[in-house]
């Protein structure tokens, strides 16, 4: 089926990796957000981790695929 | 608690842009459903690690993901007996000695396997079993969902019933099997990563797994257990009263490690589907070896935060409630919500409720999409309208058939789903009912892939004799504290198990007994029908082996095999 699955995966946490980081960042001087998740900025954090699996999928796609054995 | 929660415009752009990409996959796929293969069986092209994560999330819905986090708050680590016992070896066993005879011969679906190996009737009777119990299971996760969107969101039980109907439907229909699956590992991740910083939260605040151990001792103590009666696994399950889950050894490594693992994993079509998708022999081969490395690690994400929640209900400072039915007892299946609402923010809590409605709509997917296959091939080509001189009109045709039931699943799944909102206790009745099925079918399958003396008629009646045994002893034992008949006794209660767990697990070993012996009794009494030459690719002794020296060692899946067991080997060890 001629569809790689990495891309639409790839694009998708990017995607959800930009929002939450930068919705992260502004809500960071909000001290009764993060109130529950122990003042860490659990927005930021899940953001930026998304946002690295995002463009680690993307770049897979890139990749050539092996030849079949 | 109170259980809604509220939500910011954030929380439902993460929702939106989600339902987007799942009916996004769906439509990029459209172009390629030229036939009954693509549409129905994906075309046999599913590399294996598409089809192993699929493998795996087909089984991780929404009910597993609910109900193993509550399991966690209700019986602690134990609960993980359902995974590095209860699912591993049979994956493994699977992959190494089954699959090859379930994509080797070249059957679409396991009933079709059924009728190569033995005969028509045991396929009818498996087929018509199987399709009103994936309807009915559909139908239950649909109204599961739309009854926790309506406490949680505030939603409209209705229209989150029809919407989740429509989108399920909608990248179904769209892209048959391959869209099911591909969404299935979209949804794997969103699963993995929406839940992970409650993991990370959760243990940050009991102050990690030595900080959880020690706030568990007291709880334990409190029950009459051993302090780490809720921190170990197999330590005091010696005998059923010494441990939270109520079950001593032998229940669980027979009940769950045999019968119920077995019967799940390597017979059920609904997991098998996706494996049979594969593109070659070999990657069948590895598709459950590959599901099997997260599922080992899948306690870690859902059970643990449960037994924090266990804890946390247990320390009045921490403020952590779950809800109630009228009775006041806990309703442990809702503790990841509370879960979710106590620890995240918006913004991730979006990205939670995101990862509990993929899970949701994998499990449906996964049952339509199972459902239209087994309609199509073992109901409607077998018995109403056989396949033409035709192919190429008969491809169309049964295409066109498959999209037909696609919406007609959907269409009976919205009934029982409110069926199940009018009649709750019978559609648990039912449910249990149909669990009875996979242990019986275990027994008649092993047989047939091993024993080729093995005859249709004694299949056949093998089944219909365990399931009505596990009728049986379901009508006469009860678990205690049983308030309705649903729970069992419905005859007579001849026996009280002190755990609804312990009365299941017998119930699958009886059913499997029994299916056993009488299929053996009847095969040695009756003629076989099949010759030696009609079993080759079906029966393991008169197959040739799956030759595996032109791989390098490290690529072969008896290595893949062999490190899955170590891991689940070390964990079990690491938490005994």
């Amino acid at each position: 089926m001629g569809l790689d699955i990495k891309l639409p995966i790839g694009l998708m946490f990017t995607i959800f990796g930009i929002i939450l980081t930068v919705y992260g960042m502004f809500t960071n001087s909000d001290p009764q957000m993060y109130q529950k998740s122990f003042l860490v900025n659990i927005n930021l954090w899940s953001g930026i981790g998304m946002l690295i699996f995002g463009i680690v999928m993307l770049a897979l796609t890139k990749r050539k695929k092996p030849e079949k054995e | 608690m109170e259980m809604s929660f509220d939500l910011k415009w954030i929380d439902y752009l993460v929702m939106i842009i989600y339902f987007v990409f799942v009916l996004g996959i769906g439509w990029a796929l459209k172009k390629f459903m030229k036939d009954a293969n693509a549409f129905l069986e994906a075309g046999r092209s599913m590399p294996a690690w598409v089809a192993g994560l699929a493998f795996i999330s087909t089984n991780l819905g929404a009910l597993e993901v609910m109900g193993m986090t509550g399991s966690g708050a209700k019986y602690g680590m134990l609960t993980t007996h359902f995974y590095w016992v209860g699912a591993i070896p049979a994956m493994v066993f699977l992959a190494m000695f089954m699959m090859p005879f379930y994509y080797g011969s070249k059957a679409r679906s396991v009933p079709e396997y059924l009728k190569l190996r033995y005969d028509e009737k045991t396929r009818g009777l498996n087929a018509i079993l199987f399709a009103v119990m994936t309807i009915l299971s559909s139908g239950i996760s649909m109204y599961a969902l739309a009854i926790l969107t309506e406490k949680v969101l505030g939603w409209n039980f209705h229209v989150s019933l029809l919407l989740s109907a429509a989108i399920v439907l909608g990248y179904t229909y769209l892209g048959g099997l391959s869209s099911a699956i591909y969404n299935e590992v979209l949804q794997f991740f969103i699963i993995v990563i929406g839940l992970l910083p409650l993991v990370f939260l959760s243990l940050h605040q009991v102050g990690g797994w030595e900080g959880l151990q020690s706030q568990l001792a007291p709880v334990a103590a409190s029950h009459g257990y051993e302090p780490d009666a809720y921190t170990t696994m197999w330590r005091h399950s010696g005998t059923a009263g010494g441990n939270p889950l109520g079950v001593e050894w032998y229940g669980i490594l027979m009940g769950l490690g045999f019968v119920l693992s077995f019967g799940y994993w390597c017979t059920n079509f609904l997991i098998v589907q996706r494996a049979m998708a594969a593109e070659s022999p070999r990657a069948a081969r590895n598709t459950p070896l590959i599901g099997a490395i997260p599922k080992m690690f899948i306690p870690f994400l859902i059970i643990v935060p449960g037994m924090v929640a266990l804890a946390l209900m247990n320390n009045p400072a921490a403020q952590f409630t779950i809800p109630t039915n009228e009775a006041g007892q806990p309703i442990y299946d809702y503790t990841i919500i509370s879960l979710l609402k106590y620890y995240l923010p918006s913004g991730a809590l979006g990205l939670g409720i995101t990862a509990l409605l993929a899970s949701f709509m994998s499990g449906m997917a996964g049952n339509i999409s199972a459902f239209n296959t087994v309609w199509t091939y073992d109901i409607y080509q077998s018995y109403i309208r056989p396949t033409t001189a035709n192919k190429e009109a008969d491809d169309k045709h049964y295409l066109k058939v498959g999209r037909l039931a696609t919406i007609f699943g959907v269409l009976v799944s919205i009934a029982a789903a409110y069926l199940a909102s009018m009649f709750g206790n019978i559609m648990d009745f039912l449910q249990t009912i149909f669990s009875m099925i996979n242990a019986p079918l275990f027994a008649v399958i092993f047989l047939g892939m091993f024993w080729k003396r093995s005859t249709g008629h004694a299949a056949f009646t093998g089944l219909l004799a365990g399931f009505l045994v596990a009728l049986l002893h379901h009508g006469l034992t009860v678990p205690a504290g049983a308030t309705t008949l649903v729970k069992g006794g419905w005859i007579a209660a001849l026996h009280v198990y002190p755990v609804e767990m312990a009365q299941n697990f017998w119930t699958a070993i009886f059913a499997f007994t029994t299916s056993a012996l009488v299929t053996v009794v009847i095969s040695l009494l009756t003629r076989r029908t099949k010759s030696n030459d009609e079993l080759v690719g079906l029966v393991y002794s008169l197959t040739p082996r799956m030759k595996e020296d032109h791989v390098v060692w490290y690529k072969r899946s008896s290595t893949l095999a062999v490190v899955v067991l170590l891991i689940a080997t070390i964990l079990t060890i690491m938490f005994w």
